[in-house]
């Protein structure tokens, strides 16, 4: 029972590492694409939760927030609208395996490498810090006083993407109706009615 | 004697820990949930009211009012039958609703309820409650595609692009807070209006427009009228939920009114200064800063919303987005340019010694 209690925080890792793990190789296997989706939705979760047990609470939080909250939602919007067809998708599975596991065994490579020179040059993973310690504030800092420029160029960067990406699939067809909001603010009621003056015709004789 | 409770729990170790943390998220969702009951009451009397009628009067009728309506409905809805759609998507289909009530349960972690009556005292309070308030959506979307049905599809379509739009002006208003306050922790929000102005200095006044795209975002995120398109009567039945009954229909009801009481206290904690009293301190008894200013800020923004509903009639689909892309999200960026301003050259809140 002392044993559960007292690595509590490793159990924890391992359940959410575990869990992690396993739906990233569902996002792959399943065959509906809704529940792949869905499934890559459930692996951001579980990395979040592990950024929350290392106390990276902001880039836990903001996973969720970007990820979760807009990406996927949109990804999903647009999965659920198209009629995709897995099966034609899925014919090259074996034909292309090999190349898949060289990229993910060069990957993985690297990671080891860059954990195992900063272990070797002393500096050594990063002391958990304490109770007060706020990790927003500290992200906050870093950017806006080490890598400000690096932030700011990323910034110009992106907004040059979404006017792009707009300018690029903004298609004006011809006859379609569009509401001109202006006008229709503008317009008075002698604008759409026109009342016509003209005399009563009085009360038609009732016959006997 | 809460003192006293709490050591006799966490004298039992870890596990009198969690016991006592579970004891402390009942205490706060059986009121919530208590609160979403008499809320529906208060609904149906307002837009009674409002509509020159009675609304409830027979189940429980004291002063006029049916009080026990509300318990009547939910012995209802768990009574009935709960029908599942033979192509529906079995799994998914009975997940939605407890996706959309989940969120809307956990936002209520970092909400507080008077200094220092908080579950999780957090940080990043403010960012968790908009990562909590941004996964709302997936309860609505899958409902909407496992009902294997036209108009619930259509419902949940328009619901996801609706509250995707109004989350980055409501994002945004929240900067400005953080930015005024300079905290994403709730209860130093609080604190941060707690200045020489009195209610002049609660952040409504200098970030007024930001704090009306707020409650406007809020009641376009909990999809209720006149923002409702997602349910929309009239065109689409009643949208995503149209192929639900019983109890899995009684979880989307729960989640949404919820989400509308959630929005009140947020809106009631960042912009009307929490549980801070409008009167100074001079003023006896109403001078005092206490929960009871926080409940009557909250019933006021709850009223809001009922009242919206009785007042305006439906948007136009096209008319919701322009609302929102073309109008609030210019309105907030610019004011947040604005706040930044304040806050640098020291004009916003002077706050007490």
């Amino acid at each position: 029972m002392d044993l559960i209690v007292d690595n509590l925080e490793l159990i924890a890792f391992y359940a959410f590492a575990g869990l992690c793990l396993a739906s990233a190789l569902a996002v792959i296997s399943v065959r509906n694409s809704v529940h792949a989706a869905l499934f890559l939705v459930l692996t951001f979760f579980s990395a979040a939760c592990t950024w929350l047990l290392a106390r990276a609470e902001f880039l836990g939080i903001a996973l969720v927030l970007v990820y979760v909250g807009a990406v996927m939602v949109l990804f999903l919007f647009v999965v659920m609208m198209l009629d995709v067809r897995t099966e034609k998708l899925r014919e090259g599975f074996i034909r292309y395996l090999p190349v898949g596991i060289v990229v993910a065994v060069l990957m993985l490579m690297q990671m080891v490498v860059l954990i195992g020179v900063r272990r070797m040059s002393g500096i050594g993973l990063a002391d958990i810090p304490g109770k007060d310690f706020s990790n927003t504030e500290a992200v906050g800092m870093k950017l806006f006083t080490d890598h400000v420029f690096g932030f700011e160029i990323a910034a110009v960067i992106l907004t040059v993407a979404i006017i792009a990406a707009i300018a690029l699939t903004l298609r004006r067809r011809a006859g379609t109706k569009h509401q001109d909001i202006g006008e229709q603010v503008r317009v008075k009621a002698s604008d759409r009615v026109r009342i016509v003056k003209m005399p009563s015709e009085g009360k038609p004789e009732v016959r006997q | 004697m809460i003192d006293w409770l709490r050591e006799l729990f966490l004298a039992w170790g870890p596990f009198g820990l969690l016991v006592w943390t579970l004891i402390k998220i009942l205490v706060i969702v059986l009121p919530v949930v208590l609160g979403v009951a008499f809320y529906v009451l208060f609904e149906r009397k307002v837009l009674g009211w409002m509509h020159a009628r009675h609304g409830p009067v027979f189940v429980g009728k004291v002063f006029g009012i049916g009080w026990i309506q509300p318990f009547a409905d939910v012995v209802k809805l768990l009574l009935k039958e709960v029908v599942r759609p033979t192509n529906a998507h079995g799994f998914l289909y009975f997940l939605a609703p407890l996706l959309a009530l989940a969120p809307a349960l956990a936002a209520w972690a970092v909400v507080p309820f008077d200094d220092g009556v908080v579950l999780a005292d957090v940080n990043a309070g403010l960012l968790y409650l908009l990562a909590m308030t941004s996964m709302g959506v997936y309860g609505i979307i899958l409902a909407g595609w496992a009902s294997n049905s036209k108009y619930a599809f259509l419902g949940a379509m328009r619901s996801a692009a609706q509250v995707v739009s109004y989350e980055i002006a409501m994002g945004f208003a929240l900067v400005g807070v953080l930015v005024a306050a300079g905290s994403l922790n709730l209860t130093t929000i609080v604190h941060a209006q707690n200045g020489a102005g009195g209610v002049l200095s609660w952040f409504w006044l200098p970030l007024l427009p930001l704090f009306l795209v707020y409650f406007i975002s809020g009641v376009a995120e909990t999809n209720r009228a006149p923002f409702d398109v997602a349910e929309g009567e009239s065109e689409i039945v009643a949208g995503f939920h149209v192929e639900y009954s019983g109890a899995a229909f009684a979880l989307f009801f729960l989640a949404e009114y919820a989400n509308m009481i959630l929005i009140s206290f947020l809106t009631s904690i960042l912009f009307m200064g929490g549980w801070l009293s409008p009167f100074p301190e001079t003023v006896p008894v109403l001078g005092a800063d206490g929960w009871w200013w926080l409940a009557v800020k909250v019933v006021f923004f709850m009223f809001s919303f009922l009242w919206l509903r009785a007042t305006f009639p439906r948007y136009r689909y096209d008319q919701i987005m322009r609302l929102g892309w073309k109008i609030f999200i210019p309105i907030t960026i610019v004011w947040i340019l604005v706040v930044a301003l304040m806050v640098h050259y020291g004009w916003l809140v002077q706050l007490k010694a």
